[in-house]
C-alpha cells in the first residue's frame, strides 16, 4: 500500500489557507495564497483522475470573477469619480430606490468587484487544491464508524456519476446506429434518459446484492433504547453547535455565551457518534496514520490562517487596501511570510509518484 | 456441504425451479448447466440467500450450507460460509483499490486488522495478484477483475464459493487463469465450488459432477459429467463428438478424447474444402488506424471483404475488436486510414444514410432498443429506414426468431432473442454490411447454432458478414475466414480452417481431437462419416 498523506490533513492545511483568503480583498496576498496552493499541488499530487480537480475549480474561479464583474456592470456597486464607460441608466419606479440597473461603471468600482471576486477565486482553489491532493474516498473512509451508512452512499454516489456519463454515451452512440437523430426532449426522455436510468438502477441491484453478500449491515448489538439515546445526544449536540456558531458570528450577543452553546454541543455530538460507532460492528483495514507529517501539514495550514488574522487585529487596512483613490496597494509582509509557510507540504508530503514508480 | 430439500421458487405466476433436491458434498466442483431460462442464477441465488431474501417470490422447501437454513439467515449473515461472485464483477465492487476490495467483506465481519492483513497477503499470493495489488480496479482487465472478485469473496474464509458464468465475458487466456486459480483453491484449500456456466467446453474437465436443469422439467439431474451431458440439451462439443462415435464412457475433456479418437482418425477422409467465397468487395480497408486517448487501438490495418463472406474478427479483449468494428461502421472516429463501403466511405455520410451501407450490433444489444414493447420497437425501426424499408422490421424478426410475442417489453426477452430484436432492427435499412460485435455472451449452445445458421443464410442471400467474438466454438461454427487481431495490428488472416487449426489459442476442440484431421464442428464429422 502506497503511503500517502492521510486525507483530512490535506483538507485542514487546504482550510487554512481559505481561512487566510477569506477576509483578505488584497490581489498580492490573495495571489500569493492561490499561487501557494497551485505549488503544493503540482509538487504532491497523484496520478488519479481526481488530480485534475485544482485545475477545474481554477476555470471555476475565473467564472467568478468574470459574474462578479458582470454584476458589477448591470447592478452597479461601490462608486468613484473615474468613469470608465457611461452605460444608460433604467429609471426605476420610487420604491425600488435602492436597486441600480445601468449608469455609469467607474474604475474604483470594476477595481473593488474585481478584487471581491478574486477572493472568491481564490476560496475556490483552495477547494479545489484539497480535492486534487486527497482522495474523496479515503477522505470517506476516514469517517467515523457512526457515520458508516452515509460514507458508503457517498462511495457509491461518486462512483456513479462517471457511470451514468458513459453509460449515456454508450447509449447514444447506440443511437446513432440507428439514424435515430431526432432532438425533441420528449423522444431523448425515452430514448436516452430511460435506458441509462434502467442501467444504473441494474447496476445499483447489482451493487447493493454483492454488497449484502459481503456482509453489509450485518445487524449490531445495541438495543433499541440505546440507539434511540444515541440518536437524541446527536440531534441535540448538533443543534447546540448551530446556536453556538450563530451566537459567535452574530454581531450583537458576546462571544462567551456562543462559544459555551458550541463547546456543549460539539461535546454531545462526540459522545453520540462515539456511542453510534458501536451500532455498527467493523473493523478498518489499514486504518490511515495520523503522523508527524500530517500534525506539521495541518499547522503549516493553521500559521497562515493565523498570520492573516494577526495582520488583521493588527493593522486591518493593509488587508483590504481602499480602492478610491486608485493606488497600487501594498504587500503585507508578516500575512504573507505566514501564507508561504504553507508551502510546507511540498517538501514533508510523500510524493505519491515517486511511490507508484517504486 | 450445500444441501437442497425439495425446493420450489416462483416469482409471482412464474415458476423458476421446481422440487429441486440435491446436494454437494464438502470438496466437491459441481458445475450446473441448462439452457438459458431454466433458473441456473436463481439456484446460485438461494445457496448464498439473495433468493428470497434479496429477490422476493415465492420460496418453498429448505436450502441449507454448512448447517445454516438460508430461510433464517439474511445474505450478510452467510457471509462467512458462501462466498458469491456475480456475472458482472465490476458491478459489484465496492472500493476502488484491489488491497481495499480483497479487505471488504473481512472489514463487515469485523475482522481485526492483523489477521486483515495476513489474508489479503495469502489471497495476493494464492490467485496471483501480487502485481496488481496497488491498482485502482477501473484499471484491471476482465480477467483480473473476475480474479479479484474470487479473491474477495474468499478473503472471509467461506467453506463454499458459488460463481455465475465466470469465464462467460472472458478471452481464451483470460478465462484459462481464472480457472486455473479456482482448481487450485478446490485441491489445496478444499473450497466447495458450485458454478454456473455456459461456455461448458471450457470448465467441464475441471467439475467432478454436474448438474443439469431441464426446461419445463421439473428436479434436477446429478451425476458424472459425461453421462449427465451426453443427452443434455446443452453439451460442449467433444461430448456430442463421443455421442457421435459411439464412445463410453463419455470423455468429456480433449486429452481423454483423443485418446479414443484415434480408430475415428483413420476411418475420417479429409474434410472437403469449401469453394471459396469469391463475390465482389462490399467492404475495403486500408491503413485504418484507430487512436483513444493514451493508446492506439487500431494500427494500419487493411484488408477487403466480399459479398457472402463470413469473417470472425478474433483475438484478446482489448486487442482493438470493438474500435475496429465501431470504426468500420463510420459512428466510431479513425484517426487515419481509408474505408469504403459499397464505394462509398461512411463517416463522410449522416447517420440514417450510414446505417444504409453498414450496420452494427453492439455488444450490449440493450443498448439498441428502448420502446416498450416488441412491436413499438419494430415500428419505430421501419419509421427511422424511412417509414417503407423493404422488408419490416417485424418480418425481419419473424423471419430470424419466430415466436416472439410482439407485446413483451424488449428487457424481459431472453438473451437471444434480444439479440434478434437489435440484428432486425439493424437490418431493417438493409445494409449490404452487417457488423456484430460479440454477440455470443449469454447465449447457450442452441442459441448460438441458431445463430451461427442465420448468418450464413443472410450471406448467402448477399451479405458480407463481420463479427468479433472470442468464442472459438462460434467461430468454427460459423466463418469461412478469420482475422486475427493482436495489439491493433492483423497477425493471421485467412480461411476460417486454416487459421484456427494452426492456432493452439483459437483451435476448436473438435479439431484439438481430431488433428492433424481439419474438422471444425461436429457436423463436419457426421457429415464425413455419413
Amino acid at each position: 500500500m502506497s503511503k500517502r498523506l492521510h486525507p483530512v490533513a490535506w483538507w485542514a492545511w487546504a482550510l487554512g489557507l481559505a481561512t487566510a483568503a477569506s477576509p483578505v480583498t488584497n490581489p498580492w496576498l490573495l495571489a500569493l495564497i492561490v499561487a501557494v496552493a497551485g505549488f503544493v499541488v503540482a509538487a504532491r499530487r497523484g496520478p488519479e483522475p481526481w488530480s485534475d480537480a485544482y485545475k477545474v475549480f481554477l476555470r471555476l474561479g475565473l467564472l467568478a470573477i468574470g459574474i462578479r464583474l458582470l454584476f458589477h456592470l448591470v447592478l452597479g456597486g461601490v462608486e468613484g469619480p473615474t468613469v470608465l464607460i457611461g452605460l444608460p441608466q433604467l429609471t426605476l419606479p420610487d420604491w425600488l430606490s435602492g436597486i441600480r440597473i445601468g449608469g455609469p461603471v467607474t474604475a474604483e468600482g470594476a477595481l473593488a468587484a474585481l478584487y471581491d471576486g478574486l477572493r472568491l477565486a481564490v476560496l475556490l482553489g483552495c477547494v479545489g487544491a484539497a480535492n486534487a491532493l486527497a482522495s474523496p474516498r479515503r477522505l470517506v473512509r476516514s469517517m467515523p464508524a457512526a457515520l458508516y451508512e452515509v460514507s458508503v452512499a457517498v462511495v457509491v454516489a461518486l462512483s456513479m456519476a462517471p457511470q451514468l456519463v458513459a453509460s449515456t454515451k454508450r447509449v447514444n452512440r447506440a443511437r446513432t446506429l440507428r439514424g435515430d437523430t431526432d432532438r425533441g426532449p420528449r423522444h431523448l426522455l425515452r430514448a436516452v434518459v430511460a435506458p441509462v436510468l434502467h442501467d444504473a438502477l441494474d447496476r445499483s441491484l447489482a451493487l447493493a446484492a454483492a454488497m449484502d453478500t459481503r456482509g453489509y449491515g450485518r445487524p449490531g448489538t445495541v438495543s433499541k433504547t440505546a440507539r434511540r439515546l444515541t440518536a437524541a445526544l446527536m440531534l441535540t449536540g448538533v443543534l447546540g453547535m448551530c446556536v453556538g456558531a450563530y451566537g459567535l458570528l452574530a454581531r450583537e450577543s458576546t462571544g462567551l455565551t456562543g462559544g459555551l452553546f458550541l463547546a456543549l454541543g460539539g461535546a454531545l455530538a462526540v459522545t453520540g457518534i462515539v456511542l453510534a460507532a458501536r451500532r455498527v460492528p467493523r473493523t478498518r483495514y489499514r486504518p490511515d496514520p495520523f503522523g508527524w507529517r500530517e500534525w506539521a501539514v495541518t499547522l503549516s495550514g493553521a500559521v497562515a490562517a493565523g498570520a492573516v488574522i494577526a495582520t488583521q487585529a493588527l493593522d486591518p487596512g493593509v488587508l483590504n487596501p481602499p480602492v478610491t483613490p486608485l493606488s497600487v496597494p501594498g504587500l503585507p509582509l508578516y500575512a504573507a511570510l505566514g501564507v508561504l509557510a504553507a508551502t510546507l507540504p511540498a517538501w514533508i508530503a510523500p510524493d505519491p509518484n515517486k511511490e507508484a514508480a517504486r | 456441504m450445500i444441501r437442497f430439500e425439495d425446493v420450489s421458487i416462483a416469482y409471482g405466476t412464474r415458476t423458476v425451479l421446481s422440487h429441486v433436491d440435491f446436494e454437494v458434498p464438502e470438496g466437491e466442483l459441481r458445475l450446473l448447466v441448462g439452457p438459458t431460462g431454466t433458473g441456473k442464477s436463481t439456484l446460485l441465488g438461494a445457496v448464498c440467500g439473495l433468493v428470497p431474501h434479496f429477490t422476493g417470490g415465492t420460496f418453498h422447501g429448505t436450502v441449507t450450507v454448512a448447517g445454516r437454513d438460508t430461510r433464517k439467515h439474511r445474505p450478510s449473515e452467510l457471509t462467512d460460509v458462501v462466498g458469491y461472485v456475480g456475472q458482472d464483477p465490476l458491478a459489484g465492487f465496492v472500493t476502488e483499490s484491489v488491497e481495499e476490495e480483497l479487505a471488504y467483506a473481512m472489514e463487515s465481519l469485523a475482522t481485526p486488522d492483523a489477521i486483515m492483513r495476513k489474508r489479503v497477503a495469502e489471497t495476493v499470493d494464492l490467485l496471483g495478484l501480487a502485481e496488481l495489488r496497488d491498482r485502482p480496479l477501473s484499471t484491471l482487465s476482465a480477467g483480473q477483475r473476475q480474479r479479484v472478485a474470487i479473491g474477495a469473496a474468499l478473503t472471509a474464509q467461506p467453506k463454499v464459493l458459488v460463481l455465475d458464468e465466470p469465464t462467460s465475458a472472458l478471452d481464451p487466456g483470460a478465462a484459462e487463469e481464472v480457472l486455473a486459480a479456482l482448481h487450485r483453491l478446490v485441491h489445496d484449500l478444499g473450497v466447495t465450488v458450485l458454478l454456473a456456466e455456459h461456455r461448458l467446453e471450457r470448465v467441464v474437465q475441471y467439475a467432478d459432477t454436474v448438474a443439469l436443469l431441464r426446461p419445463g422439467v421439473p428436479g434436477i439431474e446429478v451425476g458424472e459429467p459425461g453421462e449427465v451431458l451426453l443427452d443434455a440439451p446443452v453439451a460442449p462439443p467433444v461430448v456430442r463428438l463421443a455421442k457421435l462415435a459411439g464412445w463410453s464412457p463419455v470423455p468429456v475433456s480433449v486429452r481423454d478424447a483423443r485418446r479414443r479418437a484415434a480408430s475415428l482418425r483413420s476411418s475420417l477422409p479429409e474434410p472437403p474444402e469449401p469453394s471459396p467465397v469469391e463475390g465482389e468487395p462490399l467492404l475495403s480497408v486500408r491503413d485504418l488506424t484507430v487512436r483513444h486517448p493514451g493508446v492506439t487501438a487500431v494500427n494500419g490495418v487493411g484488408f477487403t471483404v466480399g459479398r457472402g463472406e463470413r469473417v470472425a474478427v478474433m483475438g484478446r479483449n482489448g486487442s482493438g475488436k470493438s474500435s475496429m468494428l465501431w470504426a468500420l461502421q463510420g459512428t466510431g472516429k479513425r484517426a487515419g486510414g481509408v474505408i469504403e463501403v459499397a464505394g462509398a466511405d461512411p463517416s463522410t455520410l449522416d447517420p440514417k444514410r450510414r446505417r444504409r451501407l453498414a450496420g452494427l450490433v453492439p455488444s450490449e444489444p440493450a443498448d439498441l432498443l428502448y420502446a416498450e414493447t416488441v412491436a413499438a420497437e419494430c415500428a419505430q425501426a421501419d419509421r427511422e429506414s424511412g417509414g417503407n424499408p423493404p422488408v419490416s422490421c417485424w418480418d425481419l424478426l419473424c423471419r430470424f426468431t419466430p415466436g416472439i410475442d410482439p407485446a413483451a417489453h424488449p428487457r424481459d426477452l431472453s438473451e437471444g432473442q434480444r439479440l434478434s430484436l437489435a440484428v432486425a432492427v439493424v437490418l431493417t435499412a438493409a445494409p449490404p454490411v452487417l457488423l456484430l460485435d460479440e454477440p455470443t455472451r449469454g447465449l447457450d449452445y442452441p442459441a448460438k447454432a441458431a445463430l451461427a445458421t442465420r448468418l450464413r443464410e443472410l450471406a448467402e442471400a448477399g451479405s458480407a458478414l463481420l463479427v468479433t467474438t472470442h468464442d472459438v466454438e462460434f467461430a468454427a461454427e460459423y466463418a469461412t475466414r478469420v482475422i486475427v487481431l493482436s495489439d491493433g495490428e492483423i497477425v493471421a488472416d485467412g480461411p476460417a480452417r486454416e487459421i484456427v487449426t494452426s492456432s493452439a489459442i483459437f483451435a476448436p476442440q473438435v479439431s484439438k481431437v481430431l488433428a492433424p484431421a481439419r474438422y471444425l464442428t461436429v457436423e463436419e464429422v457426421r457429415a464425413g462419416l455419413a
